[in-house]
């Protein structure tokens, strides 16, 4: 009996299975996300089998499977007081990063003389990395505790400052929004709340977004101060004794654990903006 | 009685005295708009018509309060202009609602500014939003409805805030042809009741006779009122009327008359 085979010569079946995969990766956009993992530890894990080394060594490096390992131990022996002691400090720093970011951008936006005053010593302190301020936090504050508060608080800062910043002028030069309201008979108090604040929502959400991501991105430094707790302890004392796998592991639970408090907070923003559409190229 | 049953055609005189307008561009002045004279009585609805380039939306927006004039004044009213106001409803060409309220927090917020208790407001806002057929999407934003939607909207909200003169620039030039018949009829139907000072920039003829009790003819080159033209068209005006032979009359002396004009301002770019 003959296979029925397809125009470009492989037999039916494989044609229709292919359609049915491409179906479910391609058309759904979860799936495109969980494949698009997977292919990342696959590729990670093959160069480790391979032992690649091609000008980047992985020879040294943990594969995924040992790093899994690791993780496995890690969560038998009480990891819930690392997190605990990490998430609090985060969370802390960022709670006043984005606070003090909203308030002073927003006065910074909306007043020349709060601009002149703040802005230069601001830009000044800007450039400068979380691990450079170490020994200050250390000097400053009146325990390691605040000090890496204040290390997460310098990483999320910046970013929620200068988008809000960005909002509120980017609102101002709008020529149409603040006419609008002048001709509602709007005093500035009312042009204020009613268009400017609202006017620089998406922009001062996208520096919450970034802020965030920047206080987990700053942990292991501010961590570099704790003495016992914290997974970015545990990444830097497990560098400075030798065990790479926990490394990889605390690396990767940093990052899990930035992107979903990003995502988080990006959602929460989206939830105060109902009036916001997205259209993507290839979105249904 | 309904604000909306009113007629208010006391006030709403505009005087505009030699006005004029000049910008500096690249250390050169140019000037936009040159001695412009102007009497609007209350309740009239004049057009402004004219090429572009020919100042009209600048003439609107020193009406408005929004430009500073170089020489000359506007008075509303007897009172100069210095600053925009809610006594100058402006509709603006762009779709300008704020996107982050619906239709009916777009509409409410002059009251809301002016400071009316909300049950007035809200009475008041939903008798608007009935007239101009808005009042199933009351709780639509902006991005939710269409361009036609929009524009009601935004004519009601200046609307509503009974303004002495309601300002239009170009406000349905972006709709498709069939929305903007419909907005014409249905503002010519406000304004019959409203009998608000209407003053609409166009430049489309057919538009402005429609609508204008008069119609201002603008030439360029500083922009100045070339011509002066009483429309006598019978009211209330229905779409029909546009076939009428007065009508294509009308239409043919306007022509004319801009076609001039439009000539000068395409010798600028060539």
């Amino acid at each position: 009996m003959a296979v029925s085979v397809s125009r470009a010569g492989y037999p039916r079946w494989l044609g229709q299975t292919g359609n049915v995969l491409s179906g479910v990766f391609f058309a759904n956009r979860s799936a495109r996300r969980v494949l698009a993992l997977g292919i990342f530890f696959g590729v990670w894990q093959i160069l480790c089998a391979v032992s690649f080394d091609f000008f980047i060594n992985f020879q040294f490096v943990p594969s995924p499977v040992e790093v899994f390992k690791a993780t496995l131990t890690f969560f038998t022996e009480s990891p819930w007081i690392h997190f605990r002691s990490s998430i609090t400090r985060v969370l802390w720093g960022y709670a006043v990063a984005s606070g003090l970011g909203v308030l002073l951008g927003i006065m910074i936006g909306w007043f020349a003389v709060v601009e002149d005053l703040l802005m230069p010593p601001l830009e000044l302190l800007r450039p400068i990395p979380a691990v450079a301020w170490i020994p200050l936090a250390i000097l400053m504050f009146p325990n390691a505790e605040s000090g890496m508060v204040f290390i997460t608080f310098v990483g999320a800062f910046f970013p929620v400052l200068i988008s809000t910043i960005n909002g509120v002028e980017g609102t101002l030069s709008d020529t149409v929004l603040i006419r609008v309201g002048q001709c509602l008979g709007a005093k500035p108090w009312h042009i204020f709340k009613d268009i400017v604040v609202p006017g620089s929502l998406p922009s001062i959400a996208s520096g919450l977004v970034i802020g965030m991501g920047n206080a987990w991105f700053c942990l292991v430094t501010a961590e570099i101060l704790a003495g016992r707790y914290g997974i970015g302890y545990i990444t830097w004392e497990s560098y400075v004794t030798s065990n790479y796998p926990p490394i990889v592991m605390g690396m990767l639970l940093i990052g899990l654990m930035g992107a979903a408090s990003s995502w988080a907070v990006s959602r929460a923003m989206e939830a105060l903006m109902p009036w916001r559409v997205i259209k993507k190229q290839g979105s249904a | 009685m309904t604000q909306l049953e009113q007629r208010q055609t006391t006030k709403g005189a505009v005087q505009v005295e030699g006005l004029s307008v000049a910008f500096r561009h690249r250390g050169q002045e140019i000037h936009v708009l040159n001695s412009i004279q102007m009497g609007i009585q209350p309740g009239e609805f004049v057009c402004l018509l004219g090429p572009s380039g020919c100042g009209k939306s600048t003439l609107l927006n020193v009406i408005a309060g929004f430009i500073k004039p170089t020489a000359g004044y506007v008075m509303v009213d007897q009172a100069p202009i210095t600053r925009p106001g809610a006594d100058r409803g402006f509709v603006f060409q762009q779709y300008s609602l704020l996107p982050w309220k619906t239709a009916f927090q777009n509409i409410e917020l002059g009251l809301k500014i002016r400071g009316m208790a909300k049950g007035d407001r809200t009475e008041l806002v939903h008798d608007y939003l009935n007239r101009v057929g808005l009042y199933k999407h009351r709780n639509s934003y902006p991005h939710q409805m269409s361009g036609g939607m929009q524009q009601r909207a935004s004519i009601v909200r200046a609307l509503v805030n009974s303004p002495s003169v309601l300002l239009m620039d170009e406000p349905f030039a972006a709709l498709d042809a069939q929305t903007r018949h419909m907005m014409q009829e249905l503002l010519l139907d406000i304004w019959e009741d409203l009998k608000t000072t209407v003053i609409f920039v166009t430049h489309d003829i057919e538009e402005a006779i429609f609508l204008g009790d008069r119609i201002c003819i603008m030439g360029v080159q500083p922009g100045h009122i070339k011509a002066e033209l009483p429309i006598g068209l019978r009211r209330p005006r229905h779409f029909d009327d546009t076939l009428s032979a007065e009508f294509v009359n009308l239409h043919r002396q306007v022509f004319e008359c801009i076609r001039e004009e439009t000539m000068k301002s395409m010798e600028g770019c060539l």
